[in-house]
């Protein structure tokens, strides 16, 4: 072998998942003219804005070999009551942190039981995604709340250098995920947990306390992505919300973050929820049926993760 | 204390009714709380009174066990037909049994009944909402244009027949009218801002936009707007939001369900069992909507 031949074993395992992305890309636009356009590009990237930054959260909890069930109904908790604090009367700007501090401590609760406790983060946030649920729904008395300040709208309507504002908070809080996860002692510790608990345990790493920072930190996310769909929809909904755990894990795993903790990391994320928003916004320029949707979506992420897999086990 | 109070309030009722020769009829409503049941226990009274009928209402505030006392309670003052509308479809089906074995009648209204045997279902008639939304939609444009319909969850009672209504009309009696899109959005407004972000992206030309329920509805017109474009939309349900959108002249139309006639029509059906007996098998009325256009 010369050294000037290029290694394409060692291109697809760094960039497979980019590569089906493309392909993906390519697929669409020779499909649907209007699929490569533009605002289209504009409008994918802020669709996918809500799921990206839970993802982010979830990729976190993730690495640390953990899993966040409730943020979906963690994301209608925050987002009716900072709605509500709003609408009551408290200045926007307060309310709004007011629901962030909210979505912080929900996780933190949940990372509580699971660090100090001993209880399955499935278990325990499979009963905070009921119990989130409930108090949202109680709190609203099922009814969505309207008539939101200005600041909220900024958050899902404004624009900043020509890009909407959910695409500047997707990026931002993607790269402080990605600077505390690659950069900080405490990101490391995240890793290290998800690789090998005891090891970690023993290396001096505080376990309980790394564990339960991420799931406050899933619990964060969700309320920032509660914002942005408090100001894209101008309302807050009790019932927003449902469902949306899965379209983050499918999106952390379609990303290459291993289910088992450990490895991966926010940019896999980022591909994995493009390549998911990239399917729904191309089924709907095609009018697929919907029934077909779902099967086509399933479909579609079997294969991102069938192709993941064979590049990764060439890898080794 | 409230218990006891109940007792003797439904005691003097009983003991006052039974001094009348009227026939009686009980109805058993899921809630008060709810103008939409507040509404159709109206019109269920308005037709008691027109008919000569007695009619003892009782209040479950959402209580499966309370409707269950309730029912009983009816059941012993030997109503002669029982209308129900059920808080759970399920929860009350062993009382529905009771009243069968008793030989009274059942009537459901509003919400259906798991088992039992019901001789008359009442419910709103979504087919006919789905075409009375395409019938406006039609006048509206003139005959013709391109439409979006935004479907709900695929699958549900409520998606299949308000689209079923919207379509025949379409094909049958508005040929011109072309829907260049349909989508499930999933009865759920994100997804309803979501999938006409991507309709609008796809679509150069929409003149209006039918979507299955208020929420996909307000979620499309959060799009539109955004877009700039100048499209009609109309939603199902007449949620409060939706209303007040059409009176602040934003959304076209919204289709509402008719309360005083659900009560009324099974308030008819009960002096029809009362008159003739009991149908062999169950009977499903289907009430007509009304289209909110301000």
């Amino acid at each position: 072998m010369s050294p000037a031949r290029i290694n394409w074993r060692e291109v697809f395992a760094r960039f497979g998942l980019v590569m089906a992305l493309v392909a993906l890309v390519a697929i669409l636009s020779l499909l649907s003219d209007r699929f490569l356009t533009p605002s289209n590009v504009v409008n994918v990237l802020r669709q996918i804005s809500i799921n990206a930054i839970i993802a982010c959260g979830m990729t976190v909890v993730i690495i640390g070999r953990g899993i966040d069930l409730s943020v979906g109904s963690l994301l209608a908790l925050t987002g009716v009551v900072g709605a509500g604090l709003a609408v009551g009367g408290l200045p926007a700007g307060f309310a709004i942190l007011a629901a962030l501090a909210l979505g912080t401590a929900l996780g933190t609760f949940n990372g509580l039981f699971v660090a100090y406790a001993g209880i399955a983060p499935f278990i325990v946030t499979l009963a905070g995604l009921t119990i989130f649920r409930g108090a949202a729904l109680a709190y609203t008395d099922g009814r969505p709340i309207t008539g939101l300040p200005p600041l909220f709208l900024t958050l899902g309507s404004g624009t900043f250098l020509g890009l909407p504002a959910p695409i500047w908070l997707m990026l931002a809080f993607l790269l402080v995920t990605h600077v505390i996860l690659r950069f900080t002692a405490l990101g490391r510790a995240v890793y290290a947990i998800g690789g090998n608990e005891e090891a970690a345990r023993l290396s001096g790493i505080p376990v309980r306390r790394v564990k339960a920072f991420t799931f406050a930190y899933s619990g964060l996310a969700a309320a920032l992505a509660a914002m942005v769909l408090n100001g894209r929809l101008n309302s807050a909904q009790p019932s927003a919300g449902v469902m949306f755990e899965l379209d983050a894990i499918a999106a952390v795993v379609v990303g290459g973050t291993s289910l088992f903790g450990g490895r991966g990391g926010v940019f896999g994320t980022l591909v994995g929820a493009l390549i998911i928003g990239v399917i729904n916004n191309g089924m709907n320029l095609l009018n697929v049926p919907s029934f077909y949707q779902q099967i086509v979506k399933g479909g579609v992420i079997l294969a991102a993760l069938l192709i993941e897999r064979i590049v990764a086990t060439r890898r080794t | 204390m409230r218990h006891l109070v109940r007792v003797l309030a439904v005691g003097v009722a009983l003991t006052l009714a039974s001094s009348t020769v009227a026939q009686t009829i009980g109805l058993s409503l899921s809630t008060l709380d709810n103008p939409f049941f507040v509404t159709l226990r109206d019109g269920a009274q308005q037709a008691a009174a027109d008919l000569g009928l007695e009619l003892l209402v009782t209040d479950a505030r959402d209580s499966v066990s309370t409707q269950v006392n309730d029912i009983e309670d009816l059941i012993q003052r030997g109503v002669q037909v029982l209308i129900i509308n059920p808080t759970d479809s399920a929860a009350v089906v062993p009382v529905v049994m009771a009243a069968n074995a008793a030989g009274i009648p059942v009537i459901a209204v509003d919400r259906g009944i798991d088992g039992g045997t019901i001789a008359y279902f009442i419910a709103s008639d979504n087919v006919a909402g789905g075409a009375s939304a395409a019938e406006f939609i039609c006048e509206q444009l003139g005959g013709t244009g391109p439409v979006v319909e935004l479907e709900g969850i695929a699958g549900t009672s409520a998606a299949r027949e308000r689209g079923l209504g919207f379509n025949t009309f379409m094909r049958e009696s508005c040929p011109g009218i072309t829907i260049v899109a349909r989508q499930t959005a999933n009865f759920n407004r994100a997804e309803g801002l979501s999938v006409m972000e991507n309709i609008l992206v796809a679509q150069a030309q929409i003149a209006a936009v039918f979507a299955h329920n208020d929420e996909m509805a307000l979620g499309a017109l959060e799009a539109i707007e955004a877009s700039g474009r100048d499209i009609l939309v109309v939603g199902f349900d007449a949620t409060d939001d939706a209303v007040a959108a059409v009176q602040a002249g934003r959304m076209a139309a919204t289709v509402a369900q008719l309360p005083a006639m659900l009560g009324a029509q099974a308030v008819e059906a009960a002096a029809e069992i009362i008159a003739s007996g009991a149908p062999a098998e169950t009977v499903t009325v289907a009430v007509g909507l009304q289209l909110v256009t301000e």
